[in-house]
């Protein structure tokens, strides 16, 4: 079919937050080409006035029946599982200048 | 088979009931088995026999004071690493959780403690369930007990290989694209996926929400029909959940449905691609149908061919979405080169991730990006549209539709590593089910020359489990496939 588009990995590597070595991101884009290519069957398909399915059952606005408060985890459990936690609370790297 | 890790939860069910045996005992049986032959096959990435134990000795104190809860009572369970249990590790076989433990139980647990089973380890898989041969996993490879060489099929194929080999008398998997059903058929086992909704998802890790299913795998389909019964129900803390509908007895019911049935054999599934001998396979067990009196129902899927590219952009972009989650900050690996916000992402994902994830996640964002949304996810949707089309035409002329599990059967570690679209076609036979919400179960249906298992999958209608159940069911009572244990 048409040409297969080269992904433009480092602008997409940024949207998704994600570094890579320069040797991951060569790899990576032969093997996408041919992944792209192949997803190039569905431009075959006659979608017209097809309706997207997101989900496999049409279930809309469900809510909570009966929400009550439960049990529920105190800071010490939470903050615990953090790689750097103190006096409760989770350590980041400085954001604001 | 007369060794206690390789009965089915029916018949050690009976034992403890008649007070031939003890869940302690049962649950030794199967550490000790663990401890012989996982040096082997490393199905399991960690496991707690002391927890294990002191759950077994509740269960007999239960039983003992006239308080037994049911079949499942004693029993232990093997649990994929992406289902949360309480203080357990939970790493979802990457480095990115390498040092995460639950604070909380999935739901799915939580209804099998309430039903009395003994929640034992965590199975291998592929890093956060992408793949289809376990090799993805940041901790280890798993071996396919029948031939060590070969792989155990995935992503859930630490669950599938320790039924194969006793190391359990039943685990949980997750199924997005085949991940229960495949291993399953690869190792010889049964594996089923539910109705989409029909089990809660909360406390299982999310790959692609809109397909991601929790199931069992058992030794027998009577095994799997009441683990499904003890775990189905709508959920609250999952707002995608479903109560069930129409039969949900299903141990009982697969007694009394002894058919015929009408059984649908698409066409499509058996050209370009299958192995000759899985194919050969697959039309003795219809044949064998035929031979029952069912009747066999030509029907087609035309747009079968498209559910593996559909199901690689919903399914990446799903992920990209959840595993954004995966920042650095709150509970998951950070890197040391952490300088800013924006290193401490990038870093830390950079690092935490293995080859296959990354290679989703840029998929994913890719499809999902400006520019490409519409050619690509937004397409994609409306063909899974059709593909349910095909399935409610289908069904409107057959009760149940029979196909291969899997194309192949086990292929050697490291044969499609490299290839990720020859690995994607592993799922050919699976993936459309999970685009279309249906149940789906693999069970035993012979063995290649050279001694590989190959597995029948039988597609019910949405909420079909119960004839679902009652076809595998009546096939596999009248073969002994499923008996039969690798060497180990």
């Amino acid at each position: 079919m048409s040409e297969t588009p080269n992904i433009d990995i480092d602008y997409v590597a940024n949207l998704a937050r994600l570094d890579m070595s320069t040797e991951e991101k060569a790899k990576l884009g032969g093997q996408l080409d041919d992944i792209l290519g192949y997803f190039e069957k569905l431009n075959a398909v006659d979608v017209e006035g097809v309706e997207p399915m997101a989900h496999a059952h049409r279930v809309f606005n469900v809510w909570r029946e009966g929400d009550e408060p439960g049990e529920t985890y105190g800071p010490e459990v939470l903050t615990k599982m953090a790689p750097e936690q103190r006096d409760n609370q989770v350590v980041v790297p400085k954001v604001v200048e | 088979m007369s060794e206690l890790y390789f009965k089915t939860i029916t018949e050690l069910s009976a034992m403890l009931a008649a007070g031939e045996t003890t869940s302690v005992e049962i649950t030794q049986a199967v550490i000790d088995r663990t401890a012989a032959v996982d040096g082997q096959v490393k199905a399991f990435l960690s496991t707690d026999n002391d927890d294990a134990l002191a759950q077994a000795k509740a269960s007999d104190e239960r039983r003992a004071a006239g308080n037994a809860l049911g079949p499942l009572d004693g029993i232990p369970i093997g649990i994929k690493d992406t289902l949360a249990v309480k203080d357990q590790p939970l790493r979802c076989a990457s480095k990115m959780l390498e040092n995460y433990v639950s604070p909380f139980d999935a739901t799915c647990i939580v209804k099998l403690r309430e039903a009395g089973a003994v929640i034992w380890g965590r199975l291998n898989m592929d890093e956060f369930a992408m793949g289809s041969s376990t090799e993805n996993s940041a901790y280890q490879t798993t071996a396919n007990p029948w031939d060590l060489e070969t792989i155990p099929g995935g992503s859930s194929g630490g669950s599938a290989a320790a039924m194969a080999v006793g190391e359990a008398i039943a685990t949980l998997g997750t199924d997005t694209g085949g991940s229960i059903r495949q291993p399953a058929a690869l190792c010889g086992v049964v594996g089923m996926k539910p109705t989409y909704g029909l089990i809660s998802r909360y406390g299982l890790v999310a790959f692609a929400s809109s397909l991601d299913q929790v199931g069992p795998f058992a030794r027998t389909v009577e095994d799997a029909a009441l683990l499904m019964e003890a775990m189905l129900g709508k959920d609250d803390l999952d707002s995608t959940s479903i109560a069930p509908q129409g039969e949900t007895n299903y141990a009982e019911a697969l007694k009394e449905k002894k058919g015929p049935w009408k059984l649908g054999v698409p066409r499509e599934f058996f050209g370009e691609g299958i192995d000759p001998e899985v194919k050969a396979n697959i039309e003795k067990a219809i044949d064998w149908y035929k031979s029952q009196g069912s009747e066999i129902v030509d029907i087609s899927l035309p747009h079968s061919e498209l559910a593996v590219p559909v199901y690689y952009i919903v399914a990446t972009a799903e992920a990209s979405s959840n595993l954004a989650r995966f920042d650095g900050v709150r509970y998951s690996h950070r890197s040391e080169e952490s300088k800013d916000a924006l290193t401490l992402f990038t870093k830390s994902r950079g690092e935490g991730f293995g080859d296959e994830v990354k290679r989703r996640i840029i998929l994913g964002t890719y499809v999902l990006s400006s520019g490409y949304y519409d050619a690509y996810y937004l397409r994609a949707q409306k063909v899974r549209r059709l593909i349910l089309g095909d399935f409610e035409n289908a069904f409107e002329q057959c009760d149940a539709i029979l196909t291969p599990t899997s194309p192949t059967p086990a292929f050697k570690r490291g044969e499609r590593s490299d290839d990720p679209l020859a690995m994607y076609l592993s799922d050919v036979y699976t993936i459309s089910v999970n685009l279309a919400g249906l149940p789906a179960i693999s069970v035993p249906s012979g063995f290649t020359e050279s001694g590989l298992p190959i597995g029948l999958q039988v597609i019910g209608k949405a909420f079909g489990e119960a004839d679902m159940f009652a076809v595998a069911h009546s096939f596999e009572q009248a073969h002994d496939y499923h008996k039969q244990t690798p060497a180990l």
